[in-house]
């Protein structure tokens, strides 16, 4: 029960700025995901929230108390940390309690609680055990039932998956989604650099940007998705990433016609906004998002195919321009496609699914 | 380049000899220490500790019972005489007569069980179990008892008699148990108390952010380099010059702070070394400094603790210098055992078994210490903690 607000939180390290300009309104219940590449600060960002990490700049507040100089016990918040931490030489059930213990809590409730969350993590028949004689999948789980026994406002999580093997994360990540919709009222934000937790778990997510250290987009999975707000979220969310090919405006207007540098002209149901015609702009298509040209079609892009791969239900092909200029593309074509090294291939797409960036990498859908 | 990792070192050879010879070079002096201190001065001085532990030949001289008391008429006629009995004494015993002879010059005439004809019909007879009879007429067994040059083949033969005397015995020059209580009172607080306080200045140094600290931890890495000699005379004169005196609180504060360098440097790389996820979880669990490291850290850092408190102890129980200095003034009655064993050596020099056992008393308490204490030297407690 706690909703957060950053505004225009920074971090510095000295003269070296990791996080700048962060505004963030988080509503109770939400399960927000931090997500970007490496070296982005998302950990950092959290480990701020957290109070582990000074906040060097803006503020930040729970429930509308200001928290910047608040120690890390008094935030009312519980972190599950990418390692675990949990204490070696205390058994699950100490583990759990220790927070409890510390705060004081009668021994009866701290039992109560302790079996509760042990219930809802089956963890049961663990309680007495040391750590090292936990899997890493039960590792996790005392962890995670180490921060619900406090009932914490706020939980964090520094990339709890990371460590588990392939099959684990999903059993683990199913766990969790059903945690949060037990409880219902309860925020959390996740850090995380595997797209598909964070496209599944998120209330909302985050991306931050690695170069200019700010937000590059918050909203729902699907909003970064199809109306990301710029290249760089265009290009992180999705796998294969977003090709981008160059290209000048041909005509303004609510939608808009452009002329691709190497490439017939499209006509986009997007506003072209204050571009005028002849201004550079980035064209973007979904690798999923192309269909094999037919006869009449405006070819966006035609190629030689450098390699395919055959996935069953799709087959992602990548492609080598056939004029030179144009960068490589990766294309998706659903199912089996007999694509074999060499073939020409002539692709369009599908015209209400495409994105345009002006030069500055900024979608059109957001001027 | 070729496989470096998982492929023996060639030079394997080397550091198993060399453990080899390390361990034999430590082992046989104590086993031979421990040996002699079970045997007796005579034992020591005919032969080696490890000639002890096997039966072992000896020439020695028995003399049969007074024939004045002991003859006893034989025979019709009662002129003959008979003295029999056993040189071993009444006792049965293992060990047994080889060869045997009446004359130091010719110990080795006769063999066990054989005759000895020592003329005009007076005839001495002894057999491998120290049975003896003597005949001869009443001229002829008169005065002292016959002379017997044998020798014999003993079997392992001990005696706690030097503990006893070390020990029990309540002789001042000799004993030891009051040097060794002595010991015990200055080595158990100079171990704890370096421990203690270097346990709370590791965590300080290693996970509290206060401005100086890596000047600290600097200044403590120089202070290893100083030898303790330097300080002897500079700190007698402190505590001379603020009442501490010599005593048992000067020779602890003066154990401690010598201690304190290399404890604090070891435990402070060990704590700086615990993940830091683990001290982080528990400040969001809303721990304090003194509980993380009463509840996390301590237990944590056993292995450390332990095997600085090894280190610690056996250099306080086996120290004289410090103890010379801060302790022991002219009453002599806080002598320790260091200090006892050289009394020892003026006063009982030719002792070998006494000084034997002294000296094994005082490093029983060390082996004690060590192996029982070894195995937290090597324990990781840290398995488990994180992934």
């Amino acid at each position: 029960m706690a909703s957060l607000l950053l505004k225009d939180v920074a971090k510095s390290y000295g003269k070296v700025e990791v996080l700048k300009n962060i505004d963030l309104d988080i509503k109770t219940g939400e399960l927000i995901v931090f997500v970007g590449p490496s070296g982005c600060g998302k950990s950092t960002l959290l480990r701020m929230i957290a109070g582990l990490e000074s906040i060097t700049g803006g503020e930040f507040q729970i429930d509308g108390e200001r928290m910047n100089e608040v120690p890390p016990s008094k935030r009312g918040i519980a972190m599950v940390f990418q390692s675990y931490a949990l204490y070696p030489h205390m058994t699950v059930y100490d583990n759990m309690s220790f927070a409890l213990k510390i705060a004081k809590m009668p021994k009866d409730e701290i039992d109560q609680r302790v079996q509760k969350a042990a219930n809802i993590l089956q963890l049961g028949e663990y309680l007495e055990r040391l750590p090292k004689a936990l899997s890493g999948g039960q590792r996790q789980r005392v962890a995670i039932g180490r921060s619900i026994v406090r009932d914490p406002k706020v939980y964090l999580f520094d990339e709890p998956l990371s460590n588990l093997d392939a099959a684990l994360r999903v059993d683990t990540r199913i766990e969790i989604a059903q945690l949060k919709e037990d409880m219902p009222n309860s925020t959390m934000i996740y850090v995380t650099h595997d797209q598909v937790e964070a496209m599944t778990l998120a209330t909302r997510i985050v991306v931050l940007n690695n170069i200019t250290h700010t937000i590059g987009q918050v909203g729902t999975p699907l909003e970064l998705y199809e109306k990301p707000r710029n290249t760089f979220v265009a290009q992180f969310i999705g796998s294969p990433k977003m090709n981008l090919l160059s290209a000048k405006i041909v005509s303004g207007g609510p939608s808009t016609t452009i002329k691709l540098d190497h490439g017939e002209q499209v006509t986009l149901p997007i506003d072209s906004g204050d571009a005028s015609p002849g201004d550079t702009v980035s064209f973007g298509i979904r690798p999923e998002d192309f269909v094999v040209a037919q006869e009449g079609d405006p070819v966006i892009y035609s190629g030689e195919a450098l390699f395919s791969e055959k996935l069953g239900e799709v087959t992602v092909v990548y492609l080598k321009p056939a004029a030179p200029g144009e960068p490589s593309i990766i294309a998706k074509i659903p199912g089996i496609a007999h694509v074999k090294k060499g073939d020409a291939l002539n692709l369009t797409g599908v015209i209400d699914k495409m994105h345009l960036f002006n030069a500055a990498g900024d979608s059109f859908l957001y001027q | 380049m070729a496989a470096i990792a998982g492929t023996k070192s060639s030079l394997t050879w080397a550091v198993q000899l060399s453990t080899i010879a390390l361990v034999l070079l430590w082992v046989f002096p104590t086993l031979g220490l421990l040996v002699s201190s079970f045997r007796t001065v005579d034992q020591i001085n005919s032969s080696g500790w490890w000639a002890s532990l096997t039966a072992a030949e000896q020439n020695v001289v028995f003399r049969s019972a007074d024939p004045g008391e002991n003859r006893v008429a034989e025979g019709a006629d009662g002129a003959t005489f008979v003295v029999s009995g056993n040189v071993f004494g009444e006792e049965a015993s293992d060990t047994t007569i080889s060869v045997w002879g009446t004359s130091s010059r010719a110990i080795d005439t006769y063999q066990a069980g054989e005759t000895a004809d020592l003329g005009d019909g007076e005839t001495i007879t002894l057999q491998a179990n120290g049975d003896y009879e003597w005949r001869g007429n009443d001229e002829q067994l008169s005065g002292r008892g016959q002379r017997m040059f044998a020798t014999i083949t003993a079997p392992p033969d001990f005696t706690l008699d030097n503990y006893e005397q070390v020990l029990l015995s309540g002789d001042s020059t000799d004993g030891m148990t009051k040097a060794f209580f002595n010991t015990l009172t200055v080595t158990i607080p100079a171990t704890i108390i370096p421990i203690v306080v270097a346990a709370f200045a590791a965590y300080a140094l290693a996970w509290m952010d206060f401005p100086g600290r890596a000047l600290l931890i600097a200044m403590v890495v120089a202070l290893l380099v100083v030898p303790l000699q330097l300080a002897l005379i500079p700190l007698l004169r402190l505590h001379l010059g603020i009442g501490i005196g010599k005593g048992y609180l000067g020779v602890w504060l003066a154990h401690t702070g010598f201690g304190l360098p290399l404890a604090i440097y070891l435990l402070r790389n060990y704590m700086v070394g615990l993940p830091k996820d683990i001290i982080e979880n528990a400040k969001v669990d809303g721990a304090t400094d003194f509980q993380i490291f009463t509840k996390i850290i301590l237990p944590l850092s056993f292995p450390a603790l332990a095997s600085f408190a090894i280190f610690q102890f056996l250099w306080t129980w086996n120290d004289l210098l410090v103890a010379k200095v801060f302790l022991i003034d002219a009453t002599g009655e806080t002598t320790v055992m260091t200090n006892q064993i050289v009394e020892l050596l003026g006063t009982r020099g030719g002792n070998w078994e006494i000084l034997a056992t002294a000296a094994f008393v005082s490093i029983a308490v060390p082996l004690v210490v060590f192996f029982a204490m070894q195995k937290y030297l090597v324990r990781g407690l840290l398995a488990g903690s994180v992934k």
